[in-house]
């Protein structure tokens, strides 16, 4: 078997982290999911594993501990770490090398950490249970007082006994950190350990994390579907893309010189705070396991695809130093025009009267404010971003301009025409001029009924339509976010998570609205369908003239699609205006906390 | 390098072939040996109560061997406390016992379901007059209820399903008020709500189909107890009146004989409790196959989704 990795450039057999030849697949047949992944790592480099949900990166995360989800099996290679193959460990024996030898970091803090038991006791088991990592001439106590400090939390008496709810979701986090380097391990496997934190903290966690790699010397494989915090990072990176490493190599190579037609689309789906351009979307999803084509897993959305792509899987060739990629036409995919140009994205005709007009906006959970008051307007044909970090209020500001949530007071009106604050009690017309979409489109469809049915609803309600009328509409719909007629019959969960944000899309579109609310319309999608559905909104806001209320965290995307934003803190407006004096200079200092703390490609890695 | 596509492909010019729709749930209960074993035993028991009739020698009421007699030709099971065939009697004894349990759990669903969703949905008083009505309800024993109707009225059939079928539907409104409050917070009820469509549409056509596999769990588990508690009420001589032959009837009137002729007993009891075993394996099997069911249509992850 041919094995393509990056050389070691110490030599040195036993030390760091070889992987060979690693395949996982279904423990009920021969469905691979994982397949043929190989790469080395020295201690204190940090690999970053990109690719969108179901390539196979946290499957492959967990194989690195000697562990498979249920309903999985790793059927060949070995995992070397300082000379042993943790794969050929007892059961036993892999017990004691997790947490000492390898750590694991999860995504969700606080649902790793153990609700009921203080943090200082969750640290000290560590120790515990593995003795010989407390180090010469420490104890359990300096030992954890010790990991407290570099991990910046403080080491007093409020921290250690306190349960992990009584902490922030950072301090958790930290927390997390803390214990997976306390034993000083020789890899650390992380698993989008940032993914629920607000930028903030996120850009503090990951610095901090960055830091202990060097000082521990400690490998690291950080799983993750963000470039911008990968290239921050990592020193090497693998794409993956179906269960394959599809373009692996140094972070300068493959960001900055990208081979693999995956690894570019991806690169050039990812919006920027700094710049004000078209996204370039990739639609569709990877094959799923089981489902893998014979030749190369891309072919369905590549622009390069020829022929020769169906008949094998391409093999991961060395391209140029430190650079590996799985494509039988690498080289040739720096022609741009294949891939589509980011442009500025054109000005929208404003309508000149204010459209929607928010004001003094005071809203209450039972008795706490959560919105004190909020006043903006939004323009005909203008798109208004709604930006803030989790607890800022956006979400209930969304809530209450649809009438879903109605514990408030002031006056929201649409074309002079006031709107009560509950949505029942507002005119079918009134509710049918806004709409709303939902951020999670796994959760906003009924499983049960086709996408014809659940299109047809609205008309159902605000037109009085005959059912060829209907259907009309609803393939014309359906048309309109560049999904074909087929799918009218389709069932939700046959539909990719782009697909169904963009029947949701379509759902709030049918019945004509004047506006749109999208509440966080892409923070449950890959960054490759976040940018096509961002491009699809901005297309039908310039076609049909419609306004936007786009609720936001990501700052990055609102370049791409705004005219305007607001800035919310702690329920209240600290700033808006047009989103180029805003992003380019903000006044307010919360503004460019976000702002600085969003993590950016490196300049020079823009493609 | 033939055939190389110059345009990014749009969505809609991806590959068209719809995906296979995943067979439903029940059809996957019985792809499993549970569900087929359930299955087979409620079939073949209510087979027997309504075809038997057909292949009894006689209506079961007609005097033709001693008490307790030994089986002779043609009366395989030999005779019953007065003499009369007890093959006869128990294939004559099914059917009113079923049509009674069925009858009763449809009554209990029905009234349960109804006013579980609309607890969940309403919420507010609504959800507390439902629910505490239903914390009453189910502090009386079921047998108790239904004895305490029966004896205060009389014993007629149709209270027979109305006092199972009531004793029924508060343990009905419990589980299905228990799957729709999540279902009511999900957002695909709030996007129809918030368009103004009727509450009672968005009840029956959003979270009623949803609740699919909770209902067929319980159709399983109430239509055993009801066969249960029914051909109990007619041992108690409050359900079907002799001399009319009836499962239940026959073990009460029965029992004395146990020594001499068991079938007597053993050939209805044996027959009650294939149909109560079989329709809990059933159910049992529809639930495992509707587990993480939904769960699954929500993924976002193909990982999990992929198995075979």
């Amino acid at each position: 078997m041919a094995v393509h990795s990056m050389p070691s450039r110490s030599g040195a057999a036993h030390h760091g982290i070889q992987i060979r030849g690693l395949d996982i697949c279904f423990a009920s047949g021969k469905a691979l999911v994982v397949a043929d992944v190989n790469f080395d790592l020295l201690p204190g480099e940090v690999l970053g594993v990109v690719g969108e949900s179901g390539s196979g990166k946290t499957t492959l995360g967990l194989a690195l501990l000697g562990h498979a989800r249920s309903g999985l099996r790793i059927t060949a290679g070995t995992v070397m770490v300082n000379g042993v193959n943790v794969l050929s460990q007892s059961a036993h024996d892999l017990r004691k090398m997790r947490g000492a030898v390898i750590a694991y970091v999860p995504q969700d803090p606080a649902s790793s950490l153990n609700p009921a038991i203080r943090v200082g006791d969750q640290l000290r088991e560590m120790l515990q249970s593995h003795p010989e990592c407390i180090g010469a001439g420490a104890t359990i106590e300096s030992r954890v007082n010790q990991i407290l400090g570099d991990v910046k939390l403080p080491a007093t008496d409020a921290l250690l006994l306190s349960y992990p709810h009584q902490l922030s979701g950072g301090q958790q986090q930290r927390v997390g950190i803390a214990m997976a380097f306390i034993c000083r391990p020789a890899l650390i496997v992380l698993d989008e350990p940032t993914t629920g934190l607000d930028v903030g903290s996120q850009h503090h966690v990951l610095e901090t994390f960055r830091q202990l790699c060097r000082v521990y010397n400690c490998a690291a494989v950080y799983v993750s579907h963000d470039l911008p915090v990968i290239s921050t990072i990592a020193d090497k990176v693998a794409v993956m893309y179906a269960g394959r490493v599809v373009e692996h190599g140094t972070v300068e190579r493959v960001f900055g010189h990208p081979q693999h037609p995956y690894t570019i689309g991806l690169l050039r789906a990812a919006p920027s705070p700094d710049r004000s351009e078209t996204l370039l979307g990739m639609e569709g999803r990877p094959p799923r396991p089981g489902a893998w084509p014979k030749g190369c897993g891309f072919y369905d959305r590549c622009p390069l695809g020829a022929e020769e792509c169906t008949k094998a899987v391409p093999s991961l060739a060395p391209f140029a130093d430190q650079q590996f990629v799985r494509c039988i036409r690498a080289g040739q995919a720096d022609n741009a025009t294949a891939f589509g140009i980011r442009t500025a994205p054109p000005k929208p005709d404003l309508g000149r009267s204010n459209l929607l007009e928010i004001q003094g906006l005071t809203a209450k959970y039972g008795q706490t404010a959560v919105l004190q008051d909020i006043s903006f307007s939004v323009q005909a044909g203008e798109c208004v971003a709604i930006v803030g970090e989790s607890g800022s209020g956006k979400t209930t500001m969304a809530r209450c301009l649809i009438g879903l949530h109605s514990n408030w007071i002031g006056a929201v009106t649409l074309d002079g025409e006031n709107l009560n604050p509950a949505s029942m009690k507002r005119t079918n017309e009134q509710r049918r001029r806004i709409q709303y979409v939902f951020q999670n489109p796994y959760n906003s469809l009924n499983p049960k009924q086709d996408i014809e049915t659940i299109l047809a609803e609205p008309l159902r309600q605000f037109e009085n339509l005959s059912r060829k009328e209907t259907r009309e509409r609803v393939y014309q719909t359906l048309s309109d976010v560049a999904l074909s007629p087929a799918y009218a019959d389709r069932m939700p969960h046959q539909l990719s998570g782009g697909e169904r944000q963009r029947v949701a899309i379509a759902r709030a579109l049918i019945s004509c609205p004047d506006i749109l609310v999208c509440d966080e319309v892409t923070s449950a999608l890959d960054v490759s369908v976040q940018a096509a559905i961002i491009e699809q909104l901005r297309m039908l806001q310039q076609r049909l003239g419609l306004s936007l209320v786009f609720i936001t965290h990501n700052l990055a995307v609102v370049r791409s699609i705004a005219q305007r934003a607001v800035v919310l803190m702690h329920g209240e407006v600290v700033e808006q205006g047009p989103v180029s004096a805003i992003l380019d200079t903000p006044s307010h200092r919360y503004t460019q906390t976000l702002l600085r703390d969003v993590p950016r490609l490196k300049e020079r890695l823009i493609v | 390098m033939s055939g190389i596509k110059t345009l990014a492909p749009k969505p809609s010019e991806l590959p068209q072939q719809a995906p296979r729709r995943p067979p439903g749930i029940l059809r996957r209960a019985l792809r499993t040996w549970r569900g087929r074993i359930g299955a087979a035993i409620t079939l073949a028991v209510f087979g027997v109560a309504f075809l038997g009739p057909l292949f009894a020698t006689g209506s079961g009421e007609e005097l033709n061997t001693m008490p307790f007699g030994p089986s002779v030709a043609g009366s395989l099971l030999g005779g019953d406390d007065l003499g009369r065939d007890v093959l006869s009697r128990t294939l004559n004894g099914g059917a009113t016992l079923l049509v009674l349990a069925v009858l009763a759990t449809a009554l209990g669903l029905i009234i349960g379901t109804a006013a579980g969703i609309w607890a969940a949905f309403r919420g507010g008083w609504a959800d507390t007059v439902v629910m505490r009505i239903v914390d009453i309800i189910l502090a009386i024993p079921t047998l108790v209820f239904a004895l305490l109707l029966l004896s205060m009225l009389g014993p007629m059939l149709w209270l027979v399903i109305v006092a199972v079928g009531l004793s029924h539907a508060p343990q009905v409104a419990r589980v299905v008020y228990g799957a729709a409050q999540d279902l009511v917070e999900r957002d695909f009820v709030k996007a129809v709500a918030l368009m103004g469509v009727p509450s009672f549409r968005i009840m029956r056509r959003e979270i009623l189909p949803n609740l699919s596999t909770v209902l067929l769990v319980e159709v399983g588990l109430r239509l055993s107890y009801s066969i249960i508690i029914i051909s109990g009420l007619s041992y108690l001589g409050f359900g079907v009146q002799p001399p009319t032959p009836d499962w239940g009837v026959m073990i009460n009137e029965n029992r004395l004989g146990l020594g001499v002729n068991s079938w007597g007993v053993l050939a209805p009891a044996i027959l009650i409790a294939l149909l109560a075993v079989g329709t809990n394996i059933l159910a049992d099997a529809i639930a495992r196959a509707g587990l993480g069911e939904d769960r699954a249509n929500d993924l976002p992850n193909p990982d999990s989704l992929g198995g075979r």
